[in-house]
């Protein structure tokens, strides 16, 4: 049994999302091999080397890997696939975006975003937001799944696995890279965040949105986050979106602010460690998940958060 | 030229699904149904392309039971010109969608197909994605801007973090994403105009395709529930807590 791992990087830098994969592949069992793909990828290359109980780190360079374009990672990834059971993926947008395709050429089941491994060839991953749990067997040669990688804990580091260079692949071929806008911030990354301050569309426009969740994030050295209705309504960029559709996230503490708790955001959010929510109407569905309700307009309950947190 | 819109029946957005007590999978007995979100997108777009000028044949496809006629048809209301139903009661994995589909495409020849991202009922976020692998077309997945000018297709994608453009020749394949468009309410006579456009059902063995279940679903569980806790009276009182009971901050 081998298992090929593809590190997730963000910035060019190595993501802790790679060494939660780790984690899901070590159940999986058998050797684990890690596939680092991008541009001067080198130093994100030894930081996978470093990662314990990882045999060994292939890296493949080239512009179009840089940039993610699907078919270049397939294209990589594909001819290595003779060598393993299992290719696991953290289920990122870019995962997500590449990994199907690797399914579809070996010509296999994809298993999206598994929460769990049960054994090589059984996994469980949720369905319908979130509201219910599938456990799916392959009988399948070849296993391609990405993993929801707050699921899992990290794996630890003290390896010192070598890193061995290979062909970059044939590239997209059809789809070209033109540009890109990646919002640079100084806030934690949102998936990985302890805490994650949420708003919703109570907050009425973007302006109030940033005045009002931002302030408060900062003070608490927390990520941003945003209900589907607020990123629709414009009040808050796609990115920030927690829920089934956008981003899923569990961290330490959870605050949701002027947000009802929409099926599909509870998806997004309930594995949170303890999860606050403020919002002025007390029948709110967000209170049957809170730890910590407050009843209360966030206009006057947020400054006051602000003074009692000091 | 062509657009092919795949569309899928699935449980209504609104409805909270209820799993069987038998554990087998989601109750969807006398439950609403509707257009797949992200299907209904992708509709959207493809009819503003129709009425920019740019497409000149919008053909929505759906596979599933007979009932998909009306989701279909809420595809036609919108303002689709025609619909092909590839009728199956079974429920088909992304695999097996993406090859009726390239068999569809393989007959239809369109220039370009546009499909939601992900459907709400299964949460697999693959067929686009295979379909592209299958037929070797470009990929252009999460679109939350399409532009067709010429033979190529220029398509701003939501990544991590933030937007990312690429360019692709058509035909290409784009999975939309929720800020692509707000999709439009059927008007009255357009729903009544819909009941006039063709809609040609086939059954799934005309394709030819092997779409026999490749995973063994062992069972369908709720998920642990999480239980409320407690309210508090002010802001202070919340801080106190989360300091001292729950120390977290």
């Amino acid at each position: 049994m081998a298992v090929l791992v593809i590190a997730d990087l963000n910035a060019g830098a190595l993501s802790d999302n790679t060494h939660k994969t780790v984690s899901a592949a070590k159940a999986i069992g058998g050797d684990i091999d890690i596939l680092v793909v991008g541009k001067d990828a080198k130093p994100a290359a030894e930081a996978a080397a470093k990662i314990e109980g990882v045999r060994k780190v292939l890296l493949a360079q080239s512009d179009d890997l840089g940039h993610g374009l699907a078919e270049a990672v397939e294209a990589v990834v594909v001819p290595l696939m003779s060598g393993y059971d299992a290719v696991l993926t953290p289920a990122t947008s870019q995962g997500k975006n590449f990994s199907p395709r690797i399914a579809a050429k070996l010509d296999v089941s994809h298993i999206s975003d598994v929460v769990e491994v049960v054994d090589a060839s059984t996994f469980v991953r949720p369905i319908y937001a979130g509201n219910a749990l599938e456990t799916v067997q392959s009988a399948e040669a070849k296993k391609v799944v990405t993993v929801r990688t707050t699921a899992f804990k990290a794996a630890g580091e003290g390896g010192s696995a070598a890193v061995e260079e290979i062909d970059a692949g044939a590239g997209a071929g059809g789809a070209k890279f033109v540009g890109e806008e990646i919002v640079k911030s100084e806030r934690p990354e949102l998936t990985g965040a302890k805490i994650v301050v949420s708003g919703g569309r109570a907050m009425g426009s973007a302006e109030e949105f940033q005045k009002v969740i931002e302030p408060l994030a900062d003070r608490l050295g927390a990520a941003v986050g945003a209900s589907r209705a607020a990123v629709d309504a414009g009040y808050a960029p796609n990115d920030y979106q927690v829920g089934q559709t956008g981003k899923v996230v569990a961290p330490e503490l959870y605050i949701a602010i002027g947000i009802s708790g929409a099926i599909q955001h509870l998806a997004g959010m309930k594995d949170s460690k303890v999860i606050v929510a403020i919002n002025k109407d007390g029948d709110a569905p967000i209170f049957q998940v809170a730890d910590y309700g407050l009843v209360a307009d966030y206009k006057s309950a947020v400054p006051e958060l602000m003074t009692a947190l000091g | 030229m062509k657009v092919l819109v795949p569309v899928k029946r699935v449980i209504d957005y609104n409805v909270k699904p209820r799993v069987k007590s038998d554990e087998t999978g989601v109750d969807l007995a006398n439950v609403k149904m509707s257009m797949n979100p992200f299907c209904e997108i992708a509709v959207e777009e493809a009819v503003r392309l129709k009425e920019k000028g740019v497409v000149t044949e919008v053909v929505a496809v759906s596979i599933g039971p007979a009932q998909a006629q009306e989701t279909l048809r809420t595809a036609l209301a919108m303002g689709a010109d025609r619909a092909i139903l590839v009728q199956t009661d079974a429920d088909l994995e992304p695999l097996a969608v993406a090859k009726v589909l390239k068999a569809v495409i393989d007959e239809e020849s369109p220039n370009l197909v546009v499909m939601g991202k992900q459907a709400i009922d299964g949460d697999n976020n693959a067929t686009g994605q295979m379909l592209s692998a299958l037929l070797g077309w470009p990929q252009a997945s999460f679109a939350s801007k399409l532009e067709i000018s010429g033979d190529k297709a220029t398509v701003t994608r939501e990544v991590d973090g933030g937007l990312q453009t690429i360019e692709a020749p058509l035909p290409v394949i784009v999975t939309a994403d929720l800020r692509l468009n707000e999709p439009r309410y059927a008007s009255l006579p357009n729903i009544m105009k819909a009941k006039k456009k063709p809609l040609d059902a086939k059954d799934i063995a005309a394709y030819g395709v092997d779409t026999a279940p490749r995973l063994k679903v062992l069972k369908v569980a709720e998920p642990p529930k999480r239980s409320g806790g407690i309210k508090v009276e002010t802001a202070a009182d919340l801080v106190a807590k989360l300091k001292n009971e729950a120390g977290v901050l």
